[in-house]
């Protein structure tokens, strides 16, 4: 059964509620029901919270009814990923540590959601901690690709991509720390943003790496992603790393940008983001998207960016040391689990050992022991110091590029979807999917992924575009000026090429 | 041929207070080579001119007021802790440092 | 490891005589803030548990540090009064370790980039001499929790079953403030000791940056003690005294530590680097944890804040406010009082000299404000085991106590009388002359009544005093003074005595 509601935009959705045609309780009640009837396979949500969006959407309807004055969203549901705190309502971060766990406190992000007045339909899976790039490391299993079951749906916000992609969401909330917003978009034909860190408040986000992570929108249209970023975007007191400035006219550029006018912009393809690894199909989408861009009045002209080769790397030093300091507090004395040793005295140090043994998984283990051991005396500069200077670099390198170039742009990740297990033994295989994504957040720059097509393979593949620092809003003209011309070449959006979701009848 | 030994992996299991199985440790003694090749990659590049960027951008001083806000209410304060007794958090006993 | 070394101890005369210690302190200091370090949960000392706390406090998931700008206000104060450079911008660094009352299981604190560095304080020993203590630096960071002990003989660590945390302390901003390695102070080492945290307790309540209260925890201090051959010896290995709360404790811990490490170093053995505790109990220490490579931090800018970088303006303005430092003041106040040199240093050593000035203040002569405070009240305080200023008495009510006897209403011993009601609650001196009906009798016709029945129940007196002997007249102002039940102005009764006499 398909649901006319759950296929709209949140735009669309937004216009149609303002004109009273429907209410939010019956939006609400929509997408629930289309949760309720797919995502026993597709696994999307950890939690589905019906009685709390089906509150908060009364609400909303009796305001309107009432003839108060609303936010342009009000009433239209939102799904928000598992690492975002939510006051009374479960927060895992897909951790087994966490099981159980109900938050005292809202985020930021999520006061200005219920502020709103948008229904929070559930918390979404996620890899454990935000580490991953498939879902698979989410102690409370996988979520599948509603493109194709076997395959992965991204990651590490894989839930939000798949709950959107999947219609039972028209929004949702992701945390992007080397990518984990862009690449599951790329993978589930959805859009994702990474706005420029300290664009979003991380206030109540549970930390990965401080210095990279960043919320942003997880959406079906561009529109819809700037609508969001606009309303969770702007200055927070509560995070000393948020920027104290308004946020980049967002909604405007992305209407601006459906026009279709790119006259005079100029589009920097990074040499370094493209060529050798990157599955054919995904390679021909890329080009054919530079001719778009050409045919749309924009001049595309190539820049490099030496020292992106070196991104990984740093990546791969400076995330796990902050994360092994981040992830201290989960010791089991405070909140959240708490294992005694099999064996021996029950002591403090030991019941921490224990808890943190039983309570992360593998992936989790992983990077807290390797950025414990880049931290450990004698390493830290050699490590974490020699990382920091990566990061120097590729901010000179986006410096030059951004003199040649209004936006850059590259494939959001080098494949399409893979099958589930396929990369999980090589964690290598695994990181190596970020290595476009990753520079920007090293350097703090906006990065937005959008559907540019499908492979050979018939899966979607992801088009990234990459902006300034502040400069948010160029990220959404390019981006929907893009989308625009893409959809009337296909005839519509991409996700009406996805195959239709095998749905469980309702009981209700 | 792991550079990492399994007791120092071991060393920095107990640093980070995580107990592993003898297979866990044995397997990231291999995993974490991976960062030992990073960092050999990264030092071509990081030299010492090269001054270190620690936040994206480059913001100072942001201070708050001193005024007070409401704190939580303590029996939020308490509603996530595994043990609980007379309003504060029960831990197994500590050794060490008094 | 840990097994505590049995060598005899030396006494500590010899000790230094054949030993030169070496000095070493850390003090930390709550600031007086409103609310802490990093978030804005009230700071309020003796509240229920864990009603102090924020997300951040209790470093729940998620929440995220917010410097508080007053504290790093007072770090500069702190800072400039101790002659420190301050720094033109300095970070925040995560110093990581597992420990129940630390929420995060890191403390934010500052490393590598400390705000004040390189600065001295000049201090005054009890002879008068003064004695420079350089600091290596003053750092900002945020305090631990609390745990109690539960089962268990003692309430100590050892022997417990299990532990309560309280996390109101936790995030309540302190300064750390180091001191280079102190040589030169040889026999009068721990009196140094001493008498550099009592300037620094001194300093920090002059800048109004803390209560500095010790008994409450406010100033703690860890002293590092080494002993070497010789002063031109490299330094030997040193031993840390945790968390001496006293200031008789530091002297006493230094005393301590000096006999015992000479008494390892006798015997052959090498000092361990290890923490220390001191014990009231006896003055002894013992050995704590030893310090080792194990011991393994990993130090990281803290991600989650922006660097501090003051304005040199910023600077300026603070160094403008700040107040006369305590050395200073206190040899102004001495010269402008005529105290003598003795009765300065005890007035300082009791603590009383803010006591004192605002006794002063409130109109009393220096030396009335002097024999209250060091006399009577000195007697109250260590009667009771509190501090001067824990005595429910204001220096106005002492001033105005001095007053009633200056003009005669009452006399010195009623005084006392009228200061038990004013400590028992019973208001201003004012208010208890009144209520207890203790005004001095100074009506001379009530007076002379009292005077003629005394004479002429002593005749002989009179004839005594006549004939030129004046001795026996007091036993006349003593009948008089019974009569009157102490009340009478003594002074005037001898005037009229003598008058009626001679008459």
């Amino acid at each position: 059964m398909t649901n006319d509601i759950t296929r709209l935009s949140a735009s669309d959705l937004a216009s149609a509620l303002r004109s009273k045609t429907i209410t939010s309780v019956e939006a609400t009640q929509a997408h629930l029901d289309r949760i309720a009837a797919v995502d026993g396979d597709l696994h999307a949500f950890l939690h589905v919270s019906s009685d709390e969006a089906l509150a908060t959407a009364a609400e909303v309807d009796a305001k309107r009814a009432g003839g108060e004055e609303l936010h342009p969203l009000a009433g239209v549901p939102i799904a928000v990923k598992d690492v975002v705190v939510t006051k009374g309502l479960p927060t895992t971060a897909g951790s087994k540590i966490l099981e159980r766990w109900i938050p005292p406190y809202d985020a930021t992000l999520v006061e200005r959601i219920k502020a709103a007045g948008l229904p929070i339909l559930g918390k979404t899976n996620m890899d454990e901690f935000a580490m991953g790039s498939s879902t698979e490391h989410s102690a409370f299993g996988n979520t599948k690709n509603p493109w194709d079951l076997d395959r992965i749906p991204g990651g590490s916000g894989g839930g939000s991509a798949a709950a959107v992609a999947g219609f039972e969401a028209p929004l949702a909330i992701g945390t992007d720390t080397g990518g984990s917003i862009r690449q599951p978009g790329a993978v589930t034909g959805t859009v994702g943003v990474k706005p420029t860190y300290g664009g979003v408040s991380r206030y109540g986000l549970i930390a990965m790496a401080s210095s990279l992570d960043q919320a942003g929108p997880v959406t079906r249209t561009v529109l819809d992603a700037a609508l969001l970023h606009e309303l969770i975007g702007g200055h927070d007191p509560h995070d000393s790393t948020s920027i104290n400035e308004p946020v980049p006219g967002v909604v405007a550029a992305a209407r601006q940008g459906a026009k279709g006018d790119l006259k005079g912009l100029r589009v920097g393809v990074v040499k370094e983001l493209s060529g050798e690894g990157y599955q054919a199909g995904v390679s021909a989408r890329f080009d054919e998207s530079l001719e778009q861009l050409r045919a749309l009045g924009a001049e595309v002209v190539e820049v490099s960016c030496p020292s992106f080769a070196y991104a990984l790397d740093a990546y791969y030093l400076i995330m796990p040391a902050e994360a092994s300091s981040n992830l201290a507090k989960f010791d089991g004395m405070r909140f959240g689990l708490r294992v005694e040793p099999a064996d021996g005295p029950v002591t403090a140090e030991r019941v921490m050992g224990a808890t943190r043994g039983a309570g992360f998984g593998d992936e989790v283990k992983r990077r807290v022991i390797l950025g414990t051991y880049a931290l450990s005396a004698g390493y830290y500069d050699a490590y974490y110091g020699s990382a920091q200077k990566v990061r120097t670099l590729i901010q000179r390198d986006f410096a030059a590029a951004f003199e040649r170039a209004d936006v850059l742009v590259s494939p959001t990740a080098p494949t399409t979807a893979f099958k589930f297990g396929e990369k999980l033994d090589d964690p290598l295989a695994m990181y190596l999917n970020d290595v476009a994504t990753i520079p920007a957040n090293l350097a703090g720059v906006p990065g937005m992924s959008l559907p540019n097509g499908l492979s050979d393979d018939g899966l979607p593949v992801g088009f990234q575009i990459l902006a300034p620092a502040k400069a948010d809003d160029r990220l959404y003209r390019v981006g929907a000026a893009l989308e625009a011309a893409l959809e009337s070449s296909w005839g519509g959006p991409i996700l009406n090429k996805a195959p239709e979701l095998k749905t469980t009848e309702l009981a209700r | 041929m792991s550079t990492i030994s399994r007791d120092e992996v071991a060393r920095v299991a107990a640093l980070a207070r995580i107990d592993l199985r003898p297979d866990e440790v044995t397997r990231l003694a291999g995993e974490l080579d991976v960062i030992v090749e990073s960092v050999a990659r990264v030092s071509e590049v990081a030299t010492a001119d090269v001054p270190a960027t620690s936040h994206p951008l480059p913001l100072t001083n942001v201070f708050r007021d001193d005024v007070p806000e409401p704190a939580l209410p303590v029996q939020d304060v308490l509603a996530g802790a595994p043990q609980q007794e007379n309003g504060r958090f029960a831990v197994p006993q500590i050794l060490g440092e008094e | 490891m840990t097994a505590a070394t049995t060598t005899d101890l030396v006494a500590y005369e010899d000790a230094v005589r054949r030993y030169d210690p070496v000095l070493g302190i850390e003090v930390h200091v709550e600031l007086g803030t409103l609310t802490k370090m990093f978030c804005a949960a009230e700071v309020a000392y003796g509240g229920e548990p864990n009603t102090q706390v924020t997300p951040v406090s209790l470093g729940l998931p998620g929440a995220l540090p917010v410097v508080n700008g007053k504290a790093v206000e007072y770090a500069i104060r702190i800072g400039l009064a101790l002659n420190c450079t301050i720094a033109e911008s300095c970070r925040f660094a995560r110093k990581n370790y597992f420990y129940p009352d630390v929420p995060k299981n890191f403390q934010t604190s500052q490393y590598d980039e400390p705000i004040a560095f390189d600065g001295w304080i000049d201090i005054e020993l009890d002879d008068g001499e003064v004695f420079r203590v350089e600091i290596e630096r003053a750092h900002m960071e945020e305090d631990a929790g609390k745990n109690t002990h539960v089962g268990g003989a003692t309430g100590r660590i050892q022997g417990a079953e299990y532990s309560l945390v309280d996390y109101n302390r936790a995030g309540i901003p302190l300064v750390e403030i180091v001191t280079r390695p102190i040589e030169g102070a040889g026999e009068r080492a721990p009196e140094v000791a001493r008498a550099y945290v009592q300037t620094l307790r001194d300093i920090f309540r002059s800048l109004d940056v803390s209560e500095a209260r010790m008994e409450r925890g406010n100033v703690r201090a860890d002293v590092n003690l080494s002993l070497r051959p010789t002063p031109e010896s490299p330094l030997g290995t040193r031993t840390e005294t945790k968390n001496v709360n006293s200031f008789r404790s530091i002297e006493r811990a230094v005393r301590y530590e000096v006999s015992r490490q000479a008494g390892v170093l006798d015997a052959g053995l090498p000092v361990i680097q290890e923490t220390r505790h001191f014990h009231e109990e006896d003055g002894t220490t013992s050995s704590g944890r030893v310090k080792s490579d194990a011991e393994d931090y990993r130090y990281f800018p803290e991600p989650d804040l922006v660097p501090v970088a003051p304005s040199r303006e910023w600077v300026e303005e603070i160094r403008a406010t700040l107040p006369e430092m305590p050395v200073a003041r206190r040899r102004r106040l001495q010269k402008e009082w005529g105290y003598a040199d003795a009765e300065m240093r005890d007035v300082v050593n009791a603590g009383a000299v803010e006591l004192i000035e605002a006794t002063i203040a409130a109109g009393t002569s220096a030396a009335g404000a002097r024999k209250w405070w060091m006399g009577e009240l000195a007697r109250r305080a260590k009667q009771d085991e509190i501090t001067l200023e824990d005595l429910v008495v204001t220096p106005a009510q002492i001033a105005q106590l001095q007053g009633l006897i200056e003009s005669g209403r009452i006399n010195d011993k009623i005084a006392r009388q009228v200061l038990e009601g004013v400590l028992a609650g019973e208001g201003d001196p004012e208010a208890v002359v009144v209520s207890r009906g203790l005004e001095i009798v100074s009506d001379d016709g009530a007076l002379l009544t009292a005077i003629d029945d005394a004479l002429a129940a002593q005749p002989d007196i009179v004839e005594k005093v006549r004939g030129g002997n004046q001795g026996p007249v007091g036993a006349i102002i003593g009948a008089v003074m019974k009569a009157t039940k102490g009340q009478a102005d003594a002074k005037r009764v001898r005037e009229l005595v003598l008058d009626r006499i001679g008459s």
